[in-house]
């Protein structure tokens, strides 16, 4: 039925209504910052409920456009990641001029990514990717005041373009190749010749961009640096998040036949990204180049379990983003709150820092051990199933490199628990009191990051979505 | 008994830590916390002793909940007679540390609940029967660790709490290849299942160094030792105490539990190279510790001598040597918690450790010299204490094994007791006997909890030492389990 289309592309539909309804918002009378953000966060929470609400699979538009349950899971993962974001955003948003045009602009760059998720066809795959990268640099520039902001919104519409070239030309030697451009059929036509496996690296180089793989990660740092603490924990959690569930999908279903060619270039990739961010991590003062850097160390671990091509890999990797979302938004959470009460961002800044916030602390603490991987908390799951599921392979000198890395990810963040609980500081962070928003996003965030782990249920629907895979 | 309630005990009591109020309450918990493990544990070791027999499977009280269906991850827990020693040795060294630790004021709460969190870590890992739980449970116990040594530790306390942590994840990392590489070849995290499966012997070569080095790090294994010197002097006393007594134990019983057991073959081929860094770890820790001058110093450095006769014990590849590796696992355990008892309470009179600055302390404060030198002599096998039963154990065991080269490190390891002796009588001479410094003549005797700490703990060292059989009956079934497999003997 024509009419098919409403309940396969909801998750998008919901998000552009709530576009609408703030643009309308928006030209009507003038509201309070408060109220906007209200009307916001009760939309995006709707909007994530509504998201778990009939999940069904199909095809659209000649397979431009196909969904099935894990793909609704996936853009729930999202929808869920800017919920907390939306609401650990109040406080710095509470004096800002365009409060709807923000939403506005991080909600297309939604929209792009579920269409990219959602994509049967690389030139919609394309398109997605493209909608969900220009909002986001504007998005980037929304400190207006900063000029570190503007140049970091430049360095991503930069670095950007650079890789969408590369991926266009990918895709054009891809379709040179194999005279389509459709997912099911492209594998029908890969035959591992020099060309195919050329604009292979061209795609690939184009996914690293955006997910920040070594050696591809240069903007990474100074972007994080410069963007707003919202815009920053978008980038890092929800973007990137998007665009690995499609990495993951599209290397094990279109380019199966090349597997033995990307999982050569995964097993170098990952062990180079995950020492970089390790390496350069450890440098790190400012807390979001740190966590720019330990952003980079973690995708080269959830490359590790992509490249065990397993239906374990696939579960792994989308089961570790939930956790993701998690953990790095509740240090996100933490930092956003410290920079919008003190403007401290340095990891020095938070020596001493339990003896004036012992419950931002904690959480703060609780996310960066899961971050490292340490149980009780989910990220000891999430990270024990990607090695797993990358030993998968037999490659056991590759595990043992990337377990032994995990050593160094642990000193660097230990040193932030060292400088919370240990170090000496004659002027602490002062008493930052936490507004009900963000209070909630942490709270749910540590509540995910504790529970994630222990409910299995959770690991065994996603690994049960992944068989298509 | 549902053996659950062990690690949902010290749990609730960690819980219930964070919501107390006041330093009275957090202590009156924490200790109704360890009183219940104890009872827990003794109640458990009845059960077993009552309903263990020859026909009894080797693994008793067993529990299997599916974790992870599709990687096949179960929450599978069930104990034999080692592990029940294990958690009787947790139990006596909870206790007597919360009970050390009375006084504790700086972040009371958060120091107690660091300890209940690293029991459960302990707890879990000895009752675990599926190495995904156990390795999860192994590193739980680590990050507690980190911050009680950073926070309430002394001296260079950031550098040792690192440096701990560092290693300790090393060690686990290792184990996680080792374990993958069990479960890649046989498709289970079931000991017992693993247990019943021929492994390859070119995958048991490939993994028991992972496994066996990566628990190593955790018991000391030389080169690996150099976390102990540091971490246990720059810890809090009952830090130094769940440490020595604890979490060094957590990589003894790995590398019995997981490493030869699962990989009886490979622990035969290599056991020639266990022998040879468990002696060097004997002798090297032994003359380290003459060489020291902290008291603190010189009990951790003698409990890498001590720990390497844990090690020989599993490389000879006997059965007594086996039992006595057990045996030293527990003796170690409450001698060296005894020891770090005393040593903390004679620090938190004196404020020092310094053996040359203390002296003539046997006149103000016999009780506390009297624990001290309890420990010294056990430490240095003194007959009727554990530590003769444990280390006569081992090295009986390890003469069995017939090979010249394996008697000469045995040999070694036996003359290593004299250098034993030298240090512990020096550091016990000087400190408790001699002139005494006329500043400590004010010093007050221990307190209640402090005798009751070093009395529960003396308590189990006396027993050990008097009525092995006791232990040795416990135990026994459990090494010839081991032992067995290893030699390939068939029941």
């Amino acid at each position: 039925m024509w009419t098919d289309f409403l309940i396969l592309m909801k998750q998008e539909m919901m998000l552009i209504v709530i576009i609408f309804i703030l643009l309308f918002l928006k030209l009507g009378k003038d509201r309070s910052n408060g109220s906007y953000m209200n009307i916001v966060n009760i939309l995006l929470l709707t909007n994530l409920f509504a998201g778990f609400l009939w999940p069904t699979e199909g095809v659209l538009f000649n397979e431009m456009f196909r969904t099935n349950k894990l793909m609704i899971l996936e853009k729930n993962i999202l929808n869920l990641g800017i919920l907390i974001i939306s609401l650990q955003s109040t406080s710095w948003l509470e004096t800002h001029k365009h409060v709807p045009e923000f939403y506005i602009l991080l909600l297309s760059t939604m929209v792009g990514m579920f269409f990219m998720i959602s994509a049967g066809n690389l030139l919609m795959f394309y398109l997605g990717l493209e909608l969900s990268t220009i909002p986001l640099a504007a998005a980037a520039n929304f400190d207006l005041a900063k000029r570190r902001s503007s140049e970091a919104a430049m360095k991503l519409i930069f670095s950007s373009a650079l890789s969408s070239s590369l991926l266009l030309f990918g895709i054009s030697i891809i379709y040179g190749t194999t005279g389509t451009l459709t997912f099911s059929q492209i594998p029908q036509y890969l035959n591992n010749n020099p060309l195919q496996i050329f604009a292979f690296i061209l795609l690939l180089a184009g996914f690293a961009f955006k997910i920040s793989v070594a050696p591809f990660h240069l903007w990474t740092a100074d972007v994080y640096e410069g963007a707003p603490v919202a815009v920053t924990s978008f980038l890092s959690v929800i973007s990137k998040g998007a665009v690995l569930f499609v990495f993951v999908s599209v290397l094990y279903t279109v380019f199966k036949p090349l597997a033995q060619a990307w999982y050569n270039m995964l097993f170098l990739l990952s062990l180079l990204t995950i020492i970089v961010g390790n390496l350069f991590a450890i440098r790190q003062d400012n807390f979001k180049r740190f966590l720019a850097f330990s952003s980079i160390a973690q995708v080269g671990f959830i490359l590790v379990g992509i490249s065990g091509s397993s239906q374990a890999g696939a579960a792994s990797v989308v089961y570790f983003v939930l956790i993701y979302v998690f953990s790095n938004l509740a240090a996100f959470g933490v930092v956003s709150l410290v920079s919008s009460a003190t403007g401290k961002e340095s990891i020095s800044d938070y020596k001493a820092f339990y003896r004036t916030n012992p419950v931002l602390s904690w959480i703060l603490t609780i996310a960066l051990f899961s971050l490292a991987g340490v149980p009780p908390t989910a990220g000891f799951f999430g990270k024990f199933f990607l090695l797993f599921a990358g030993s998968g392979k037999g490659n056991f000198l590759f595990i043992s490199i990337a377990a032994l890395n995990m050593i160094i990810s642990f000193y660097y963040y230990l040193r932030i628990v060292k400088a919370i609980f240990m170090d000496e500081n004659l002027k602490p962070i002062e008493k930052i009191s936490i507004p009900l928003m963000p209070k909630l996003a942490l709270y749910a965030c540590i509540t995910g990051v504790i529970a994630v782990g222990f409910i299995s249920y959770i690991y065994d629907y996603i690994h049960l979505l992944s068989t298509g895979i | 008994m549902n053996l659950s309630l062990l690690i949902i005990i010290p749990l609730l009591t960690a819980v219930s830590i964070l919501f107390s109020r006041g330093l009275k309450q957090v202590r009156n918990i924490s200790l109704a916390g360890a009183v219940v493990q104890l009872g827990l544990a003794f109640f458990l070791l009845f059960q077993y002793m009552q309903q263990h027999t020859a026909s009894s499977p080797e693994m008793m009280f067993q529990y299997s909940y599916s974790w992870f269906k599709p990687l096949n991850i179960n929450y599978h827990v069930g104990v034999d007679g080692i592990s029940i020693a294990m958690i009787l040795l947790t139990a006596f060294i909870v206790i007597a540390g919360i009970l050390v630790s009375w006084t504790t004021e700086k972040l009371s709460k958060e120091f107690f609940f660091l300890l209940m969190l690293l029991s459960v870590g302990a707890y879990g890992f000895f009752i675990s029967l599926d190495l995904f739980t156990l390795f999860f449970f192994l590193e739980i116990a680590v990050i507690p660790k980190f911050l009680l040594i950073g926070i309430w530790g002394s001296g260079k306390k950031e550098y040792s709490a690192m440096k701990l942590a560092l290693m300790l994840m090393g060690g686990s990392a290792l184990v996680f290849v080792g374990l993958a590489g069990i479960y890649f070849n046989t498709h289970t995290f079931n000991i017992l299942q693993i247990a019943q499966m021929p492994v390859p012997l070119t995958v048991q070569k490939l993994f028991f160094p992972f496994a066996f080095i990566g628990f190593g790090v955790f018991t000391a294994l030389f080169p690996f030792h150099t976390w102990v010197p540091d971490g246990h002097s720059s810890a809090p006393t009952a830090a130094s105490m769940f440490l020595a007594g604890i979490s060094m134990k957590l990589g003894g019983y790995g590398c019995l539990r997981v490493a030869t057991y699962l990989m009886p073959d490979a622990a035969q081929a290599y056991s020639w190279v266990i022998i040879l860094f468990a002696t060097i770890a004997i002798i090297y820790g032994a003359f380290a510790t003459l060489m020291q001058t902290d008291l603190k110093y010189i009990n951790a450095y003698s409990s890498i001598s001590h720990c390497g006769f844990v090690l020989l014990g599993i490389g000879m590849l006997t059965k007594t040597s086996i039992n006595g590796a057990v045996l030293q696992m527990v003796s170690h355990g409450l001698m060296t918690a005894l020891f770090f008892a005393a040593i903390g309470m004679i620090y938190s009179r004196t404020h020092t450790r310094l053996v040359a600055e203390l002296g003539g302390l046997l006149k103000v404060t016999p009780f506390i010299s009297t624990v001290f030198v309890i420990a010294g002599l056990c430490s240095l096998g003194l007959p009727g204490l554990s530590g003769f039963v444990a280390e006569i154990t081992v090295f009986m065991g390890s003469w069995q094994n017939p090979d010249k080269w394996y008697r000469l490190a045995t040999v070694l390891a036996c003359a290593s007791i004299v250098v034993t002796a030298v240090y512990i009588l020096r550091a016990t001479g000087r400190t408790i006997m001699g002139p005494m410094n006329s500043a400590y003549e004010t010093l007050t005797d221990a307190k209640w909890n402090e005798k009751l700490a070093a009395g529960i703990l003396i308590i189990g060292i006396v027993i050990i030492g008097v009525a092995p059989f006791l232990i040795n009956q416990l135990i026994g079934p459990g090494t010839d389990v081991i032992i067995n497999k290893v030699l390939g003997v068939v029941k």
